[in-house]
């Protein structure tokens, strides 16, 4: 559990003009949850898009597993990308596949393996995430949270030692979003999978994380375990629990 | 390839600059980009085609810019010639020469209002429809997914649609100029008092095979400019549903004007 497989040091990222993340800094321990909790605007998603190039910083390091990714290659980026399982908001499942097909999709894009393996590892991937039944629907006739699986099993077919949540529960219900939360923990438990999750939902993230990190004006206000963030009298800890329990 | 994003100098220019510099030095650098898109779709053709998804994306396209919009190029290639036969026709006529409408309009059908009819019809159908559905994946990241599963963008989804167009719109071309022949024919019969067999020999006699190779560079190069300005737009879309609207809007306009201005450029060049 010690050693470091995700390091922010310094990042500074100016978006139209404005800094969103000025002076960032943390790090995530292998096998490890990691929450990133903040209000509306404070840089959380633009972290996670640091962490496989789709945004880079202005200065600053982003290191996964010791290679820098905004320096690297293309070729180490590419062999970065796909330790990486993203989830993203909206599931982003392309419209025109099944489930299935969309979860196949990685594993027949690269290209080395036959039918049967893909097929045995997308049904592993679904099963994983309790999405059996819905594997020949399109995403237009799935639910918000059932979407939010689908793209959770692609995130996790190419077996992935890394997964990145954005707002994984945002939009759902509250059963569903304890459904996600848990399958969260499980992948964690049964897959050993390091995991960045930025959530709005703090009652989620104090159950699952490891960690909680909490974002203010660009930086990490406090890096704790959930068991001592809730007990913090940090400023922006007490407004941030404060607005959380008005809502 | 990734998609590139707007370059930090673009930014800088925009800001510092303003005006007309900003705006020229944004127009160099989307005809860059476009270019790369369309150098990279056409150099990853052979890889796209060789995978199950791309093939059936290219297939689909071919179907959709196709048999999809057939109604349509046939509407509009029809009263092109119809229309191009009656204004040619009166004038003609004041003179005696009907007996020259076949020419006027073969030649006029094969070397220009062919490929244009086929270029607005694939611009207003196809080229939109490119440019929306790829501006709806980029604002829902589907593509940024599609770049973090380490698939390339251009390759799984410029270059099946950019070379189905290319395919596609020499055909088209060639079925406009035949439509819009037939179109003449029935116009000049019926209200100019031309025998439909006169009309055709006339229109036979004159066309050249330059005529025809001409109307179909003109056609592919439509269909390039077609596809590539469309993937581009959609690759550039931000700003949720407004941005996709935009980007399909711009990819209209962008693709009718270049239609007209290669379609000029490459008549200068072949006609002297």
């Amino acid at each position: 559990m010690e050693e470091k497989i995700i390091e922010f040091d310094a990042v500074v990222k100016r978006l139209c003009g404005s800094p969103v993340l000025d002076g960032l800094s943390f790090s995530v321990k292998k096998g490890e949850i990691l929450a990133i909790a903040g209000p509306s605007g404070a840089g959380k998603s633009v972290t996670l898009k640091h962490l496989v190039r789709l945004l880079t910083p202005d200065s600053g390091r982003v290191i996964v597993d010791g290679i820098d990714v905004a320096q690297c290659d293309e070729r180490e980026l590419a062999r970065v990308r796909a330790r990486i399982g993203y989830l993203f908001q909206g599931g982003a499942l392309l419209a025109w596949m099944t489930v299935r097909e969309n979860v196949a999709l990685p594993l027949e894009e690269q290209g080395n393996l036959d039918e049967a393996e893909i097929a045995a590892r997308v049904d592993c991937a679904l099963a994983a995430v309790e999405l059996q039944d819905a594997a020949e629907k399109y995403p237009a006739e799935i639910s918000g949270g059932m979407l939010k699986r689908a793209g959770l099993a692609r995130a996790i077919v190419r077996r992935s030692d890394i997964v990145l949540y954005d707002e994984p529960t945002s939009g759902l219900d509250p059963v569903t979003s304890v459904t996600i939360n848990r399958l969260i923990r499980k992948l964690n438990r049964s897959h050993g999978i390091t995991s960045v999750v930025v959530t709005h939902d703090l009652q989620g993230a104090l159950a699952f994380a490891d960690r909680i990190v909490l974002l203010k004006d660009g930086r990490a206000a406090v890096d704790l375990p959930p068991a001592e963030f809730v007990k913090s009298e940090n400023r922006h800890v007490r407004e941030f629990l404060a607005a959380m329990k008005g809502v | 390839m990734t998609i590139e994003r707007e370059s930090e100098y673009e930014s800088v220019a925009g800001g510092s600059f303003g005006g007309a510099f900003a705006r020229i030095v944004r127009l160099l650098s989307s005809f860059g980009r476009a270019t790369v898109i369309l150098c990279a779709a056409l150099g990853s053709f052979p890889a796209a085609f060789g995978r199950r998804n791309s093939r059936d994306a290219f297939f689909r396209e071919l179907y959709a810019a196709g048999i999809g919009i057939l109604p349509v190029v046939t509407t509009v290639s029809l009263f092109v010639g119809m229309i191009l036969a009656l204004q040619v026709g009166l004038e003609l006529r004041r003179f005696n020469q009907e007996i020259y409408l076949g020419a006027a309009v073969m030649v006029s059908l094969l070397r220009e209002f062919g490929p244009f009819s086929c270029g607005v019809c694939l611009a207003a159908c196809a080229g939109s429809a490119i440019a929306a559905e790829l501006g709806t994946m980029k604002v829902g990241e589907e593509i940024a997914a599609l770049e973090i599963m380490a698939i390339p963008p251009v390759r799984f989804l410029a270059s099946p649609r950019i070379v189905a167009l290319a395919v596609i719109a020499p055909i088209l071309g060639f079925y406009c100029s035949v439509i819009g022949l037939v179109g003449g024919g029935i116009v000049g019969s019926m209200q100019l008092g031309v025998d439909f067999s006169q009309y055709m020999t006339s229109a036979l006699s004159i066309a050249t095979v330059k005529d025809l190779y001409v109307g179909l560079f003109k056609a592919l190069w439509c269909g390039l400019v077609v596809g590539t300005v469309a993937v581009f737009e959609g690759f550039s879309a931000d700003g949720g549903a407004t941005g996709v609207g935009r980007a399909t809007q711009r990819s209209v306009i962008v693709n009718f004007l270049l239609i007209l201005m290669f379609g000029y450029i490459i008549t200068r060049i072949c006609y002297r």
